[in-house]
């Protein structure tokens, strides 16, 4: 942070004849700034310590995502969707593919939905799990975001183990998802670094399935999450941070646009998942956290909350999918690629593979708006097809580009400091933001 | 096997009745064809600020949120890049070689979707506005209805041009300072029309025309599958 010139906005002509002229001071706050979450720019207009004016610049991280998936077949885009919000990543696909399937009148089996649940759970977790660290280490506290990271590892294994990557997973596709659970999960190996007391504690919970693994981390999250409650809730320094910092009217929060725990922290009972059902949710039973005053702390208490409610849904899906093995793809030869076997011993599937992955499958004529309840909010898809193998408009509509959109009102007359307590109140990821 | 949202039948029950309450309060909408679930309507722009008061006001409707704005262009709609018919002839090239020139100036290309939410009522609708002038697309600011609107609309300015009548600050949002053009026009091309470099002897970064050249890997195609023909995909034929 640097502070420029003075601007010429000066302050009210109240000061006496013979005192020195005070003017506002224009600061330039990011973009490469720690507590700025990533590229942001803003541009404050201070009154001493109290923030007159913000202007966030946006913009300096987008790649121009809707643009770039028009002009390829639909599934060439599921893994850009990862790297919008690239810390909940299969939320994104899972708006994305939910638009697909919904032009394209499929439904995927239910083995597949439950997946799909559980997988967006773990996404949240592993979303709040980040933001709980990065906004507490804004706010000064160092511990729980290295406690945070220690548990966020262990999910980051599973969508390793499931997808062959810790972050971009490409694992939903329109039908299903790419391919069923893992039996087993990767193990680790005793090194120099790594005694053999050591791994086995380590690999304790790992001899078994995927399920079995996280099972057992539902098993023991809770009390994970007790412990950051402990550091944090009734901490006197966090509470002063919070307690009264970005205050927003539920009225205020619906004409802004905010969803998501913006919106559940104001007051207002709203979660698609209990709403406007998509997949399994209907059949979960898990509850909603809702705030009352609308500040940073009661946010704050909505997205603990959540992680737990969140390990509930896993712990209910777990069970049901240990029960219910079945296929996770539909056996629509559209949007399924067919198998190896096949490729090996039948040219018609041979051409087949090559067809789906080159020019893919086309998607009949009309629009849709998908939304899913991401852990910022409501992400939604906008897809238009004119009936050809490419999305003919794809509009990503992000949380945070909403909230963002109200850090001006949200920090007005507060100090620099509080500036950010409310971006990590906002969990803004730039990814989304700029596309 | 469930349906992602509710049965259809629900789902088109639901629909019918809240196009019916609009049909009601707001004479002369065009319902848009959407899928079972959803309700789709166009206003004509001038219009869209009476419309939008109304679905955010009335008790029966009571849209409290604007969750999207969105800029469409639909200068290439329906427009395929691969003409499959007699194209074996000519091989590789028949992907590149750019079909008839649309006229850019072409009634109707720009319009302007709205994804309205009521959590009153626990119900979607999306609104679309074309706007009526192609080469000075225009249309009235809804930030004093929604003031959420306030970036979405900026965004469409920036990326389509659309210019939204009574915003109260109308700039560019996501592109560069300076920038030219507007990035999401089906007529700009993907890879842009300027490169940055850092040049040495003028020892700052400077902007030149791109270097590369555009090709289309997987050309668009447009194929009529029997299988979303709507007069073979009637619940008594098997799939």
């Amino acid at each position: 942070m640097q502070a420029n010139s003075p601007t010429t906005a000066a302050a009210p002509a109240s000061a006496p004849g013979n005192l020195a002229e005070i003017r506002n001071y224009t600061m330039n706050f990011g973009p490469q700034h720690p507590s700025a979450h990533g590229v942001l720019r803003l541009v404050l207009e201070m009154d001493g310590e109290a923030i007159q004016k913000a202007d966030p610049h946006i913009g300096l991280l987008h790649r121009a995502t809707e643009k770039l998936a028009e002009s390829k077949p639909f599934n060439h885009s599921i893994g850009y969707m990862d790297r919008l919000d690239y810390v909940s990543m299969m939320c994104n696909e899972h708006a994305y593919v939910l638009a697909i399937e919904r032009l394209l009148g499929i439904t995927p089996p239910l083995r597949a939905q439950y997946i799909r649940v559980m997988f967006d759970e773990i996404t949240r977790i592993l979303n709040h799990l980040m933001w709980l660290g990065a906004h507490a280490l804004d706010i000064g506290a160092m511990t729980v975001f290295l406690l945070c990271f220690k548990e966020r590892e262990e999910l980051m294994d599973v969508y390793e183990a499931v997808s062959g990557t810790r972050m971009h997973a490409t694992y939903y596709r329109p039908g299903g998802v790419y391919r069923d659970l893992p039996t087993s999960m990767p193990q680790y190996q005793a090194s120099k670094w790594r005694s053999a007391k050591e791994v086995e504690r380590l690999n304790a919970t790992r001899s078994g399935s995927m399920l079995d693994f996280i099972d057992a981390f539902a098993e023991r999250f809770p009390a994970a999450v007790a412990d950051y409650e402990t550091l944090l809730t009734d901490n006197r320094i966090w509470k002063q941070r919070t307690v009264n910092i970005g205050v927003v009217p539920p009225e205020r929060a619906m004409a802004l646009g905010f969803s998501g725990p913006m919106l559940r922290g104001s007051g207002v009972v709203w979660d698609l998942r209990k709403k406007q059902p998509y997949e399994v949710y209907d059949r979960m039973d898990f509850d909603i956290p809702v705030g009352t005053n609308g500040d940073c702390y009661d946010r704050y208490l909505v997205r603990v909350e959540e992680l737990r409610q969140s390990t509930r849904i896993i712990r209910q899906c777990v069970d049901w999918l240990r029960r219910n093995p079945g296929p996770v793809m539909l056996d629509e030869r559209k949007v399924r690629p067919p198998s190896r076997v096949h490729m090996k011993e039948d040219m018609e599937s041979l051409i087949h593979h090559f067809k789906f992955f080159t020019e893919g499958y086309v998607v009949p004529e009309g629009d849709t708006y998908a939304a899913v309840e991401a852990p910022k909010g409501e992400f939604g898809i906008y897809l238009i097809s004119d009936g050809a193998n490419k999305p003919y408009r794809l509009k990503v509509r992000a949380p945070g580009f909403a909230h963002l959109a109200a850090l001006a009102e949200m920090v007005r007359g507060h100090m620099l400091a509080d500036v950010v307590a409310v971006i990590g109140t906002q969990d803004i990821v730039f990814g989304e933001v700029d596309r | 096997m469930e349906q992602p949202i509710q049965s259809p039948a629900a789902a088109s029950a639901a629909s019918e009745a809240l196009a019916s309450a609009i049909g009601a309060r707001l004479r002369d909408l065009r319902r848009l064809p959407a899928l079972a679930h959803e309700v789709a309507f166009e206003v004509e722009p001038d219009r869209l600020l009476e419309v939008c008061r109304t679905l955010r006001d009335d008790p029966e409707l009571r849209f409290e949120l604007l969750m999207d704005v969105c800029g469409v262009d639909y200068l290439q709609y329906g427009r395929e890049e691969w003409l499959t018919t007699g194209a074996t002839r000519t091989g590789f090239s028949r992907a590149r070689e750019v079909n008839a020139p649309v006229d850019p100036d072409m009634p109707g290309r720009f319009a302007v979707v709205y994804q309205l939410l009521s959590i009153t009522h626990n119900r979607r609708l999306r609104l679309r506005v074309i706007c009526a002038d192609t080469r000075e697309p225009i249309v009235d600011s809804v930030v004093e209805v929604w003031p959420g609107a306030n970036w979405f609309e900026r965004e469409a300015f920036d990326l389509f041009g659309i210019m939204f009548r009574g915003h109260p600050d109308l700039r560019r949002i996501l592109t560069d300072y300076g920038f030219i053009g507007h990035p999401f026009r089906k007529d700009f091309p993907l890879i842009g029309n300027v490169e940055t470099r850092y040049d040495p002897e003028k020892k700052r970064v400077v902007y030149e025309p791109v270097s590369i050249v555009p090709r289309v890997l997987a050309p668009k195609v447009i194929r009529h599958d029997n299988r979303y023909e709507p007069a073979l995909t009637a619940p008594e034929l098997p799939r």
